[in-house]
């Protein structure tokens, strides 16, 4: 199968072609970021999504399967350009995957879609709608984007279309929302509060892509696998130092003493829990983790030298 | 420490998932319940002297759903409820109340209630526990229940239907309880919404002595053989109330047996 992998150059998506290569797949990959020296048999075009030359790889390349990978989901990223590129990118691409005979598009988007706020449910299903919104704009973009993806599922009833909803990854590229959250020695918590957070170790994240790229199985899919841990537990096994703040003071300290410029709405997300309900995924490929909750802490330990 | 021990054990015993961290799939951490235990028995046998009667009635495990009435102005039955099944089941078992949604807002009660199994009353939650085979703790008169006066102390009020649905729907043994005391702990004369709405709660308890404090008021909590009903959950609303009225008029004598079992405890232990 000839696999496209748009945001070839996040640190996940690395894995994703390098796991799909190995499997005997030929992978391509579109990002506007380099990926300097890729491992050989992985071409990668640096374009933007929203290019005519990114179109061109669709039309001469004719890629079966395209994994989307290139949003941006950083918290701390903002503004007007994040959201061009997380709708503007995920309209493109649907553009040309139908435009040029792609039969599968796989849509790897998170599980904040469900929102954090204090009266939401454990484990969400793939049924409900985004919650909180409100309390966290900044987000409206990614929340867009997902259901831009699994409209595609009845405005292209003859294209394989998945939409994946992924927790938090932890592992070896220390990337990711979470990685960034536990980068420094002390890291600030919400006094009082306690999120439960769903993560999966990279090796795991990169597997759940490929197989449902492989199957091609068709629908929404939460996508988790170990338990959910509660945060602060989070932050001591990995050797750092919990430190909770008091809510007010944490606000006027966002941004400041090299803590990160979070917009006011991102603080939901470390007093309130996101978890999800993987089971259908789960049935659908037989997907399972390798890597519990337990063991991915403390290789992150390892990893990071604490 | 030694003094937790006997609480670390039950805990221990505790037919839960829990991983290698002491935590299970929804976020219950033994590490909180050894310590919330440690009050909640105290309390139970010291200060409230609570006296249960009929905790063999609850299934030892597999889902059930325990449905009370309310007593007292604020969760003091609540949380001695949960702290009888603890204490005087074997093995013991973790009641899961539907909190309030006002108490996942607050820090700390944030905190403590999602580590100890106290979710917001959430239909999603109930649900998804009972599917789990956990044991539910259900109070069908909700927050105007602890909004009862002194005065009305022995009455019920409307019950909601929502746990009976649930009930029927996951096929849900009901296990009853009448309890009494917690007026006597908390007698309230008013409610305050003013200042309820100040600090971010329903209302506030005024009692005689001002302050909601808990008085060391005996209390006592009878629970009734389980009750199981037939249907799917999707009855109309008057089938449905008649089941509902079956298991409050059950409630009610409950609640009276344990009032007499408590009035003649008062007598015979000659306490207060």
């Amino acid at each position: 199968m000839r696999v496209l992998i748009a945001g070839v150059s996040g640190a996940l998506a690395r894995q994703v072609a390098m796991l799909l290569k190995g499997r005997g797949h030929e992978v391509l990959g579109l990002d506007r970021r380099a990926w300097r020296d890729p491992p050989e048999g992985i071409e990668v075009f640096e374009t933007d999504l929203r290019k005519r030359a990114a179109e061109d790889v669709f039309r001469t390349r004719r890629p079966d399967c395209v994994i989307h990978m290139a949003t941006v989901n950083a918290l701390t990223a903002g503004g007007d350009e994040r959201a061009r590129i997380n709708v503007g990118g995920t309209r493109a691409l649907f553009e040309h995957a139908i435009n040029h005979g792609v039969k599968h598009v796989v849509f790897v988007g998170r599980h904040t879609y469900y929102g954090a706020s204090a009266d939401s449910p454990l484990y969400h299903t793939e049924d409900e709608p985004p919650h909180g919104i409100g309390s966290f704009p900044e987000l409206a973009d990614l929340v867009a984007a997902d259901l831009f993806a699994a409209n595609a599922l009845w405005r292209e009833p003859r294209l394989c279309t998945t939409v994946l909803r992924l927790v938090y990854t932890l592992g070896p590229s220390q990337q990711g929302t979470l990685a960034s959250f536990l980068r420094g020695k002390r890291v600030p918590l919400v006094l009082g509060y306690d999120p439960l957070f769903q993560f999966l170790y990279e090796s795991d994240a990169a597997r759940a892509i490929t197989l449902s790229a492989e199957q091609g199985v068709k629908g929404i899919f939460n996508v988790c696998g170990p338990n959910p841990v509660p945060l602060r537990m989070i932050v001591e096994q990995t050797g750092r130092t919990a430190m909770p703040v008091p809510e007010p003071m944490l606000r006027a300290l966002l941004g400041r003493f090299g803590l990160p410029a979070l917009p006011p709405g991102a603080l939901e997300h470390i007093k309130f829990p996101i978890v999800v309900d993987g089971q259908a995924f789960k049935k659908a490929t037989g997907f399972s983790h390798e890597v519990d909750e337990v063991e991915a802490l403390q290789r992150y330990r390892m990893l990071t030298g604490r | 420490m030694a003094k937790d021990d006997p609480i670390r054990e039950l805990v221990n015993r505790l037919e839960l998932p829990f991983n290698a961290l002491g935590v299970d799939p929804y976020g219950i951490s033994k590490k909180h319940l050894v310590v919330g235990f440690g009050i909640l028995g105290w309390l139970y046998r010291t200060y409230f002297r609570v006296h249960a009667v009929g905790a063999e009635n609850v299934p030892k495990r597999g889902r059930a759903m325990l449905v009370g009435n309310h007593s007292g102005g604020y969760a003091i039955d609540g949380a001695m409820v949960i702290a009888s099944m603890m204490l005087e089941l074997d093995p013991p078992r973790l009641a899961q109340g539907m909190a309030e949604k006002f108490i996942n807002q607050l820090p700390i009660g944030s905190l403590w209630s999602s580590r100890t199994g106290q979710f917001t009353g959430l239909p999603e939650h109930a649900e998804r526990l009972l599917e789990d085979d956990r044991l539910l703790m259900v109070f069908p008169e909700g927050a105007r229940g602890t909004a009862k006066l002194y005065k009305e102390r022995y009455s019920l009020i409307d019950f909601g239907t929502g746990f009976m649905r649930l009930a029927l729907k996951t096929k849900t043994p009901i296990v009853p309880l009448g309890f009494v005391g917690g007026a006597d702990a908390v007698p309230t004369v008013m409610n305050s919404y003013a200042l309820g709405k100040l600090i971010g709660v329903p209302y506030v308890p005024v009692t005689p002595y001002g302050l909601a404090l808990p008085l060391p008021a005996p209390c006592e909590v009878h629970y009734g053989a389980p009750m199981t009903f037939e249907g799917s959950g999707n009855e109309e609303d008057s089938v449905i109330k008649g089941y509902v009225e079956q298991v409050k008029g059950r409630i009610g004598e409950l609640m009276e047996a344990a009032r007499s079992g408590r009035r003649s405890r008062l007598k015979l232990g000659g306490e207060r």
